[in-house]
């Protein structure tokens, strides 16, 4: 298990790597935050249930979920609010149904979605990446930000943050603009957003290194992208000015990162074969009908909890036809 | 010549180390004999032999001491010329360490044979029940590990046809090499064995199946064949891929025809034995030879010198690794069987049966400390293994949980036990255990409410019979009543008629009277 654990640490830190170099050093101290968060909270918990605290937390998997769920914040969020997030996630949405192996949601997207709705100003002040803002905030400097909650000096939060590029797109194809005309703006690379375009491919690189280690299958991963890009590449087609390319869903926000590391999580995803098939298509419809149509520029989160809830039941209806029932199957 | 035969393949499966190398390198060794032979009444499925010998009878080689009880049942013989010393509770080879009863030989060393059956040259001109009663005399059981009585496994009854039947000499499993040595030394008799249970079955053709890891045993057979001109059997190499030697896997690889959950493989026209059984019938069939003794491997690191030994049944296990060279210090745990099918031993005094085919003292390394079980996290490795196609980790949930119905929903009875889900699981989950905890809870269970509908439906008929009788009495009572009443009834009936006859008799006459009267007084 703390093999397993460990090697998903390892993917992550390419990715974690490309956002400390674009997003700067809020992002470390966001990890460290909810990393003690994590282990502190589990702790806890297993002593008030009597279980071995040592032997449980050394399979790593609060910590997963803390790197998980830190990856997903804005760099300066207050530090309270890392901690709240983190500890909702590993005691409530975790350790309350029983631990590892029993939880049905995803705590790290259960503790993600807990803070969107309960702190949207904070939560959606992203910091734009360091390559369009050109200075970046100091360690320092990122330090007194997260731990005091206020701007840094002499500047107002409307001077450092910027929208992130999922945001604009939205708020722009409500304003009934034209993708061309988007795609002007500086926040955009080549497909995604600049920055963001990277951090996909650091986190892909991630993934596949897990896929080639057996962590994880295929299965999802690849469900997921393809009905996303499926689904986003119909639309496009239908009307290239109001839809975006499709390999902007792909490499924006956390398509890469929820696809091989947060949909994955065996606990709360769909067991049987079939069923991971199914429940990585749904996921993927589901980002680009909420990316599109709903009420929060990224969807990643809502649709894995959406599909945790409905694994079950995805189990119930693709159970393998087990050998030496239905007759004989001749080749 | 080989031919290049159409394989399928089965789902899931494991690569392992073969650990073929360590004892298939020496031909097999006969080991002398113990002082004493136990000989266990329960040796293989069905129900115990019953002794037909007494404490303190002397016996003969070959000569039958315990004859099958019951149709699913195998006779037992003498593996030697001795005295029975004892009838009683001994220690067996079973994971539950309990003893049972045993009848125990202490040999005089004199190899005196009893009077044997006649060897039948010319089988081909008896009939196959003749031929299966040479089996059952035999005692021969599937030596693979199963031990179940060939004579019932080859009475396919004449319902179903059997077109093909299958030689299972995949021995998939790890350390195990009693096989692969058989069929390097005794290949013909394996083609003669072949072509006795296809006379007997009615087989149009013998496929042998033998993984890939075993050329020169593959080669043996196809020389045997050449030489016999056996031209409706075949050697069908398959990979290298544990379970392959599991009897549906293989058939499916052969054939690819799946038998069916419930049934057996003749419900598709098929029918699998063990190599080394197969020579045993060839022994019985054509030599008069009943089974008293079988190939043993002795492998791990545990022993000094691993090797295939012929051994007598009965003898002690700790003899056998004695006689094959002792312990080597580094021996941690002794199982009998292979790593992933077979169960350790506590007690090496234990005698070898028809069932045993290995003896692995692993050291430390080969099989390490079971770490502890942690939580399952679903992560479906299991199934992607699982040979049944079936879902280990729903399967776990619910046997976990005492759902019995549940487990049973997940098609529970359709596992074979090959280990591969608890091989792979991260969470060191005794996966098996489980499964086998479950199937015997639900066995008790069924157990018990046959013998409540029993009880239920003789307490039913009993109260029914209490209230018949109890009609019947009243019914009884009735009639007499109404019997007697209507006798007392009738007599009072003719005496009040008469009574009221009389009276209206006197009645009449008083009226004639009065009217006589009337008229001559008033005649003047």
């Amino acid at each position: 298990m703390t093999r397993v654990m460990g090697l998903v640490l390892l993917a992550l830190v390419p990715g974690a790597l490309a956002m400390v170099w674009y997003f700067g050093w809020g992002v470390l101290v966001n990890l460290a935050i909810a990393t003690v968060t994590a282990v502190v909270a589990e702790a806890s918990v297993l002593r008030l249930r009597a279980r071995p605290v040592r032997a449980t937390l050394i399979d790593l998997s609060a910590v997963v979920t803390a790197w998980l769920l830190a990856l997903a914040l804005p760099p300066l969020l207050p530090w309270w609010q890392t901690v709240f997030g983190t500890a909702f996630a590993i005691i409530i949405a975790k350790q309350l149904f029983g631990g590892i192996g029993f939880n049905p949601f995803n705590p790290a997207m259960a503790g993600y979605v807990l803070l969107l709705v309960s702190f949207p100003v904070t939560m959606t002040r992203w910091l734009p990446p360091e390559v369009i803002s050109g200075d970046a905030i100091t360690l320092a400097d990122s330090l007194h930000i997260i731990f005091s909650g206020s701007p840094p000096r002499g500047q107002g939060w409307d001077a450092i943050t910027s929208a992130t590029p999922l945001d604009q797109m939205r708020t722009e194809l409500v304003q009934n603009r034209m993708i061309s005309e988007i795609r002007q703006s500086p926040l955009w690379g080549d497909f995604g957003g600049l920055g963001w375009e990277w951090i996909g491919n650091w986190f892909l690189l991630g993934g596949l290194f897990l896929i080639w280690q057996r962590v994880i299958s295929w299965r999802i991963p690849v469900s997921m992208l393809g009905a996303l890009l499926l689904i986003a590449g119909l639309f496009w087609v239908m009307d290239p000015e109001t839809h975006p390319f499709p390999a902007f869903h792909l490499f924006s926000g956390g398509a890469i990162v929820g696809a091989f590391f947060i949909a994955t999580d065996p606990v709360s995803a769909s067991t049987t074969l079939r069923g991971q098939l199914v429940y990585g298509a749904l996921i993927g419809v589901l980002v680009f009908i909420i990316r599109t149509w709903g009420g929060y520029p990224d969807a990643v989160a809502f649709s894995v909890l959406l599909l945790n809830m409905a694994a079950p039941t995805i189990d119930y209806y693709t159970q393998p036809r087990v050998f030496g029932q239905r007759g004989d199957r001749d080749a | 010549m080989a031919e290049q035969r159409t394989l399928w393949s089965f789902h899931g499966g494991l690569h392992l180390d073969d650990h073929k190398a360590e004892s298939n390198q020496r031909p097999v060794q006969r080991l002398p004999l113990p002082d004493r032979l136990t000989l266990p009444l329960h040796q293989h499925i069905g129900q115990n032999a019953e002794p037909v010998v007494r404490v303190g009878d002397l016996v003969k080689k070959g000569q039958v001491v315990a004859r099958a009880s019951d149709y699913v049942s195998a006779s037992i013989h003498a593996p030697t010329s001795g005295r029975v010393v004892e009838i009683g509770d001994q220690a067996i080879p079973h994971p539950s360490g309990l003893s049972d009863t045993c009848i125990v030989i202490e040999p005089d060393g004199q190899e005196d044979w009893a009077e044997l059956p006649e060897p039948i040259s010319d089988f081909r001109a008896e009939t196959p029940a003749d031929l299966r009663d040479r089996i059952r005399w035999a005692g021969i059981v599937g030596l693979g590990g199963a031990a179940f009585p060939t004579a019932v496994k080859v009475n396919t009854g004449g319902g179903r046809a059997i077109e093909t039947l299958i030689i299972n000499a995949a021995e998939c499993e790890p350390y195990i090499t009693c096989d692969d040595v058989i069929m390097r030394e005794r290949a013909h008799d394996i083609i003669d064995g072949i072509a006795i249970i296809r006379h007997i079955i009615g087989a149009h053709e013998c496929l042998i199946g033998i993984e890939d890891n075993k050329p020169e045993a593959a080669e043996a057979l196809r020389q045997a064949i050449a030489d016999k001109a056996a031209s409706e059997t075949e050697v069908a190499v398959v990979p290298t891929l544990y379970p392959s030697g599991g009897e549906k896997q293989l058939i499916r690889l052969l054939t690819g025809r799946e038998v069916p959950s419930h049934g057996l493989p003749a419900d598709i026209g098929v029918l699998c034995q063990n190599v080394a059984t197969t020579a045993a019938v060839a022994d019985a069939v054509l030599r008069g030879l009943p089974l008293i003794d079988r190939v043993v491997t002795v492998t791990g690191k545990g022993v000094r010198q691993p090797g295939n030994f012929r051994v007598a049944l009965g003898t002690p296990i700790d003899f056998v690794v004695a006689q094959s060279g002792g312990y080597s210090g580094e021996a941690h745990e002794l199982l009998l069987g292979g790593p992933m099918m077979g169960f350790a031993l506590h007690d090496d005094q234990a005698p070898v049966t028809k069932a045993t085919n290995c003896l692995l003292a692993a050291s430390l390394q080969e099989a390490p400390a079971p770490e502890p079980e942690r939580p399952c996290i679903r992560c479906g490795e299991c199934a992607r293994v699982c040979p049944a196609e079936l879902l280990p980790q729903q399967m776990f949930w619910h046997a976990r949980a005492h759902d019995f119905d549940r487990v049973q929903e997940y098609h529970l009875f359709d596992c074979i036990e090959c280990g591969c889900c608890a091989y792979v699981c991260p969470a060191q989950i005794p996966l098996v255990h489980y499964y086998r905890y479950a199937k015997t809870e639900i066995w008790t269970q069924e157990r018990e409410r046959r013998k409540s509908d029993l009880a239920r439906r003789r307490h039913d008929a009993r109260q029914e019979r209490l209230e018949r009788i109890e009609r019947e009495r009243k019914a009884r009572l009735r009639k007499k009543k109404e019997a007697l009443d209507k006798k007392s009834g009738s007599n009072a009936d003719a005496s009040k008629k008469a009574a009221i006859e009389a009276a209206m008799k006197r009645v009449a006459e008083k009226k004639a009277a009065q009217k006589a009267e009337t008229q001559t007084s008033g005649g003047e």
